[in-house]
């Protein structure tokens, strides 16, 4: 299969291309950018007019409901949801039901991907057995499986002995290990930041430590292992700073934020709004200001959605009886548009954070057009505007606390290895 | 900051629920006092029962053990002449929301005008009253550690029958402030009043973040904090705060922060005493204390009715304005 695409303005932070012109995809891989390829004929033409054609993106956190239970959302409601927002990859943390502690769940994983076939899913298999924190993982076979990396997700290691002692492992199979950094006797009971707001809401608070003393640890244990560390959805203005320091004194760290925590405050919550409910907690202004910065110079490499689509079940309940998460995919790309609008990023900057970095955080030859890379691609019209009805989300999780947002960008094509997977072929 | 006003007020500005002080103005507050103030005489006449609920069903959705708010909303509401159903649900924490949209809505079916909610959730009363049918309201009698606010109100009530007036007043609120619904809504009250000068007291383990942003000056020496005090609330320790690293024991906390004879000295010498009960004798009040003529505990139960009486009346729509002007014989 042919496919040419033509006069699209093709933005390529992997290969630092901005530039018009046409796109030549010849069985799955890109042949040809901005150069005319002799003889081409496409099969398949579409003309990017006034449109941008970019690195389909790859989101390091999102979840797509339970895998054991046919619940409301499945990988192939999510995977349509995600193709239809430009995402091409997506990386599923282990704490699903069942775990991915074992080389048979991230093949049950693997082939409802296979079958649903419109985004990549990667799984990041467990760090201990169950995750329950006392064992180590078969790490070596869920690597062998196919994981791209491992994590404890939310859940406690018992001991840092036990978390050196993984970490030691990680490194000795060459693994990066997935750190969402959050000391759970600090975190105790709660449910939101501490401070002014947790005061006057009643709600049981998560102090700032709950997260600054694990990221702490895990950096001296990284440190002392040599494990490559990567730190998931940072939301303190303080760890932060801590990822700045260990970067320049050279440890090999990187770290991402969530779409949430750059556009959300602890104020959102006010009014026990539910869809803010979120794991880690949004923080002050000053916390957003820093994971702003942070994403400017370079601190935070990636941004994810950490998209987790719930039944309205799971949040039609007082504040503290419902389950954090948000359903956020489908606006993952807006709003990192949106920051371009506002000027905080350049468009490559913006999209790097969602296509070449978290490919490099993977070690995985993904998210960049460069000639025979695989055409994972999508052409976005970044003027069409449209406001977020959670009805309307393709997602079956409504609980996005986007709702009503007017928001800039929608993607016209999505192609995973040179196939159209959004929109649906009639 | 913004309120529940949007939630509790309807378009006229009324009372329509009543979940929490915070954000009520000045004047609607006075108004519950003064409403409250023509209910206090009802308890004095041979028949306590004034007709204005005649016909309304109010049912008391209680989630979490308590005996007198249940009973005295219990009382208003029969005073008032309302049908009462006493629903009494023992949860654990592990309650499910759906569930309690389920028996709200099972409830509602049953033509219910009110619910009185009681819940260990903080802002439970505020879940409900966005789910009730248009015409029903509800009354917070305690959420989590959020709001409390007739208990605020009954002590606005007791002060005011004390006290001339709000402004100059002194005010310390003494003891577990973190997990208190009650001292939430009494800052709250108070500050809206016009109370220039709230102190909380207690060790920084029971003390909230940045509960300055309330208003309110944060003490840690009791001593200190009685100086020159003209009302004196204290909160009950709950036994379990041992277990979570707050105290480290009853007999220390009562060296540390009981309100003993020698202590109250300290305070003016027309300082009142409160608790909203029940007492701990010796953990957080000397007995003599709390049997003394400064205390007006036994007091604040009785204004409980009163306040209870004017909230559902005035939500449920049943009074125009302030009862005072026409009742009879208020009770002064």
């Amino acid at each position: 299969m042919k496919i040419q695409i033509t006069n699209g303005r093709i933005i390529d932070p992997a290969n630092g291309l901005d530039l018009i012109g046409s796109v030549y995809i010849e069985d799955g891989v890109i042949l040809s950018v901005g150069k005319a390829v002799a003889g081409f004929k496409p099969q398949h033409l579409i003309d990017a007019t006034d449109q941008w054609v970019c690195p389909g993106l790859i989101d390091l956190s999102a979840r797509f409901g339970d895998h054991a239970q046919q619940g409301l959302a499945s990988i192939a409601s999510e995977s349509i949801a995600a193709a239809s927002a430009g995402v091409t990859t997506v990386c599923c943390p282990p704490d699903t039901s069942p775990v991915i502690d074992t080389p048979a769940v991230v093949e049950l994983i693997n082939q409802r991907a296979a079958r649903s076939g419109k985004t990549r899913i990667f799984t990041i298999g467990a760090l201990t057995h169950g995750l329950a924190g006392d064992r180590l993982a078969e790490m070596y076979s869920l690597q062998q499986a196919g994981c791209v990396a491992v994590s404890n997700a939310n859940r406690p290691v018992a001991s840092n002995e036990i978390l050196r002692r993984a970490f030691e492992y990680a490194a000795s199979t060459n693994l990066t290990v997935f750190i969402q950094a959050e000391d759970h006797t600090l975190r105790n009971q709660g449910v939101i930041n501490e401070g002014a707001f947790s005061t006057r809401l009643g709600l049981p608070p998560i102090p700032e430590t709950a997260e600054t003393v694990a990221v702490s640890t895990a950096l001296l244990l990284a440190e002392q292992t040599g494990v490559r560390a990567h730190f998931c959805r940072l939301s303190t203005a303080r760890a932060v700073n801590m990822i700045a320091r260990a970067k320049q004194s050279g440890l090999p760290v990187t770290a991402d934020v969530d779409i949430c925590h750059l556009y959300l405050t602890e104020q959102d919550v006010d009014g026990y709004n539910v869809n803010c409910h979120l794991s880690p907690p949004l923080r002050r202004l000053e916390d957003q200001q820093a994971l702003i910065q942070g994403l400017i110079d370079g601190t935070i490499d990636a941004v994810v959605s950490d998209h987790y689509p719930l039944s309205e079940d799971a949040k039609v309940a007082p504040f503290n009886l419902t389950r954090p998460g948000a359903s956020t995919i489908e606006m993952l790309l807006p709003l990192m548009l949106d920051m371009v609008t506002r000027k905080q990023l350049s468009t490559l900057q913006a999209l790097e954070k969602v296509t070449s970095n978290p490919a490099r955080i993977l070690d995985q030859n993904l998210g960049s057009l460069g000639v025979g890379c695989l055409a994972d691609l999508i052409v976005i019209d970044p003027n069409q505007s449209w406001t977020v009805n959670r009805q309307n989300l393709r997602s079956a999780g409504k609980n996005t606390p986007f709702d009503g947002w007017e928001l800039m960008g929608k993607i016209t094509h999505t192609l995973l290895k040179g196939q159209t997977v959004y929109p649906a072929l009639e | 900051m913004t309120g529940n006003n949007h939630i509790q007020l309807d378009s006229n500005g009324r009372l329509k629920h009543f979940l929490t002080t915070e954000g009520l103005s000045r004047q609607l507050l006075v108004e519950i006092l003064d409403n409250a103030e023509s209910f206090a005489g009802v308890a004095h006449r041979a028949v306590k029962k004034v007709p204005l609920l005649r016909g309304k069903t109010i049912v008391n959705l209680f989630f979490e053990p308590s005996t007198r708010t249940s009973t005295t909303f219990d009382l208003a509401a029969n005073r008032l002449s309302a049908d009462v159903v006493n629903v009494n649900l023992a949860t654990s924490s592990t309650s499910k929301g759906e569930s309690l949209l389920d028996t709200l809505h099972t409830l509602e079916a049953m033509h219910t005008d009110m619910f009185v909610v009681r819940h260990s959730s903080s802002g439970a009363a505020h879940f409900i009253a966005g789910h009730v049918a248009p015409h029903v309201s509800v009354i917070n009698a305690g959420d989590g550690q959020h709001a409390h606010p007739t208990q605020a109100m009954l002590d606005m009530f007791t002060i005011r029958r004390h006290k001339r007036s709000f402004e100059t007043l002194t005010v310390a609120i003494v003891g577990d402030i973190m997990h208190s619904r009650v001292a939430r809504s009494d800052i709250h009250a108070l500050k809206t009043l016009g109370v220039n000068d709230v102190r909380v007291v207690g060790p920084k383990t029971l003390m909230p973040a940045d509960i300055e942003s309330l208003g309110v000056r944060v003490f840690d020496n009791l001593d200190n904090a009685l100086q020159q005090v003209d009302v004196i609330i204290m909160l009950r320790l709950q036994k379990e705060r041992m277990l979570s690293a707050s105290i480290p024991s009853e007999s220390e906390y009562f060296r540390r922060y009981g309100l003993t004879q020698t202590r109250l000295r300290l305070a003016k010498p027309d300082a009142i005493v409160m608790h909203p009960g029940p007492i701990n004798r010796g953990i957080e009040i000397e007995s003599s204390v709390a049997d003394s003529n400064q205390s007006v505990i036994l007091q604040q139960v009785s204004h409980g009715i009163a306040i209870r009486m004017a909230v559902m009346a005035m939500t449920l729509g049943s009074l125009s304005g302030s009862l005072a002007k026409n009742d009879e014989n208020p009770d002064n």
